[in-house]
């Protein structure tokens, strides 16, 4: 395709997004546009933490941590600059869009940084040192955040305002974010990076045999992966009016787990799918309290056992797929 | 002078509850090169079954409890434990046992998280008080505080970790434990069942770990269904440092675990006590990833 027509594309496609998210902000009710939203937030998580844990094959499972990260990193940098350029005053749609947007970049990256520091050790030895490192991050991080007065100690960062931080987080921006992250993901699985994160994945003494540099591929995937989730953290953020550190606790890095093993480890499209399906089930059975984890528990254990590569394991949703079920059927 | 007592004291005691707990880590380890993430909820049932054994044993706050009744609470809750163990690997691990690297390490996540919840609809999230089995004597030695609670802590840590030692060198079945972590198909062609040595060793780790949670909650007197994740995070730490695989390393990095993290609290800051286990991690895999005792073992391809 010439470049013209895939700018034309993009156009159309963010026109339809903006106008979807119209729609639906005026005339469905606000609960469900929420849950929507979280699972458009998840859906990055998900897509991130499987270009690591299900590409890779190398097991995070402090997730929350850079999501947190990302979190109070887009939070005070918009409450400063917003301060900075505005000083109290009206902000505009647009300047806020931008002021937003430029501060869940410096979430990313923030996040990113951290997950070099994090990675850079663990990721130089085999095995599985990074799940017990990314364990101990993650709860380190809440542990610092919470005794970080300047960003409000364990009540949270509002921003120092009674009104809490600005809520810019909407289903446009969700979804744009997704469809940029998703894009991103889905191009590094299928290029070269990604072939040789699947070689490290099935036998990592054989990828280096062959030349893969092991440790800077695995370091790479995660800092990827560390970004995206630096990046729904900022879209989270500017969801509630509070960052507080007990939400970005060990449970949250657990069901984006759920998330990819539901969907599958290794796929694209199934991590989305996880994500939402995960999302919309806890969301709906918030009632059961305890005994949703424990059902999820119980269901990854039981897949484990009988399908150890999740539910759609490393094979893609796509159009041509499904019609080529249908054909076969 | 006395700080530096104090917190060693401390550090001492708290270590040797780590050292415990990490034993389980290594041992299993050792044989099915896997982290059993749920011995960190094993260590919780522990002290959750010291607490409901110690009631029903006739506990009452206040009263003086029989030195062989505590002792009954010690023993119940580690063979309780010891069958949690064994029903843990038989259910969950066995099935999982020669797959890929990545699904058992799942599975271990997923028992936890099992474990904690049913800790949590079972127990309740509220913390509860841990009955004070062993009544409480303080000590003043020359400015330091000492508590007959820390001395025993010590020293049925120490006498379980020698009666490991023991058994580990000198049985048949601790030698059949060493060769099955050598080399586990080589041990069967021997004649040794590795079903039944596996088992043994999650029952021995998970006697321990409940052992762990009785001294635990003897020495921080409140218990709660989340309670395993951060110590099982140190003492799994304690393990690495030691060199994963490696008994007496576990209980080195227990002890050097338990005496750091103390005098972080005591000279810098107690909110950085978690924190300075992390940071211990992270200089360990940088500089030593093989741990103190550990030896580097070429990969074979």
């Amino acid at each position: 395709m010439a470049w013209a027509t895939r700018l034309g594309i993009c156009v159309a496609a963010l026109g339809a997004l903006y106008a979807a998210g119209w729609l639906l902000e005026t005339y469905v009710i606000e609960y469900v546009v929420r849950i929507i939203l979280l699972c458009g937030i998840n859906a990055i998580l998900a897509v991130g933490l499987n270009l690591i844990n299900g590409t890779t094959g190398q097991f995070s499972i402090g997730h929350a941590g850079f999501m947190a990260v990302g979190a109070y990193a887009t939070a005070f940098t918009v409450v400063n600059m917003e301060q900075a350029l505005f000083g109290g005053g009206e902000i505009g749609a647009v300047a806020g869009a931008a002021i937003f947007n430029a501060g869940i970049l410096v979430g990313g990256v923030l996040a990113g940084v951290a997950g070099l520091a994090v990675g850079v050790p663990s990721l130089r030895l085999k095995g599985d040192y990074l799940a017990i490192v990314t364990l101990g991050f993650g709860e380190i991080i809440r542990l610092l955040f919470n005794n970080a007065d300047f960003l409000g100690g364990a009540t949270g960062y509002g921003g120092g305002r009674p009104a809490g931080l600005p809520i810019y987080t909407s289903f446009f921006w969700v979804f744009a974010w997704t469809a940029l992250v998703i894009l991103c993901v889905r191009n590094l699985t299928f290029s070269s990076f990604g072939r040789a994160l699947q070689a490290i994945r099935e036998d990592e003494v054989a990828a280096e045999a062959t030349g893969v540099p092991t440790t800077r591929m695995k370091v790479l995937s995660f800092v990827v992966s560390a970004v995206t989730a630096g990046v729904a953290g900022g879209l989270y953020a500017h969801l509630q009016s509070q960052v507080s550190p007990a939400e970005y606790n060990f449970d949250r890095s657990i069901q984006i787990i759920i998330m990819i093993i539901v969907g599958g480890l290794g796929s694209v499209t199934g991590a989305v799918l996880g994500a939402f399906f995960v999302t919309i089930t806890l969301q709906l059975t918030l009632e059961f309290g305890e005994y949703r984890l424990l059902t999820y528990a119980l269901l990854i254990i039981v897949l484990m056992i009988v399908r150890p590569q999740g539910i759609l394991g490393q094979r893609e949703v796509s159009l041509a797929w499904l019609r080529r079920r249908k054909g076969a059927a | 002078v006395a700080t530096f007592f104090q917190q060693l004291v401390n550090g001492l005691s708290v270590g040797s509850i780590y050292a415990l707990i990490a034993l389980g880590y290594t041992m299993v380890y050792g044989i099915l090169k896997l982290i059993n993430f749920a011995h960190s909820e094993v260590f919780m049932v522990g002290a959750f079954a010291g607490y409901f054994l110690a009631a029903w044993l006739g506990f009452e706050t206040g009263e003086a409890f029989p030195f062989h009744l505590a002792f009954l609470v010690l023993v119940g809750a580690m063979i309780a434990c010891a069958s949690l163990g064994v029903t843990i690997e038989r259910a969950a691990y066995r099935p999982v046992r020669f797959a890929p690297k990545l699904t058992p390490l799942i599975t271990a996540i997923g028992v936890s998280l099992f474990l904690q919840n049913l800790g949590l609809i079972v127990f309740g999230a509220s913390p509860r008080s841990f009955p004070k089995i062993v009544e409480e004597e303080v000590y003043n030695v020359g400015g330091v505080i000492l508590t007959n609670h820390k001395i025993v802590i010590f020293l049925v840590g120490l006498a379980l970790m020698v009666g490991l030692h023991l058994f580990i060198q000198r049985t048949w079945t601790g030698k059949a434990m060493r060769a099955v972590s050598v080399n586990m198909a080589a041990a069967r062609l021997m004649g040794i069942s590795v079903n039944r040595t596996i088992a043994l060793t999650f029952a021995i780790g998970s006697a321990l770990a409940a052992a762990g949670g009785i001294l635990f909650g003897l020495d921080q007197t409140r218990i709660e269904p989340l309670m395993g994740v951060m110590v099982g995070l140190k003492a799994f730490v304690a393990a690495v440092l030691g060199g994963i695989g490696k008994i007496p390393g576990a209980v080195v990095g227990g002890i050097v675990i338990g005496v750091a993290e103390q005098m972080t609290a005591g000279y810098i800051s107690a909110d950085y006590r978690d924190a300075v286990t992390f940071a211990i991690l992270i200089v360990v895999l940088l500089l030593k990833p093989e741990g103190l005792f550990g030896v580097v073992r070429p990969e074979k391809v």
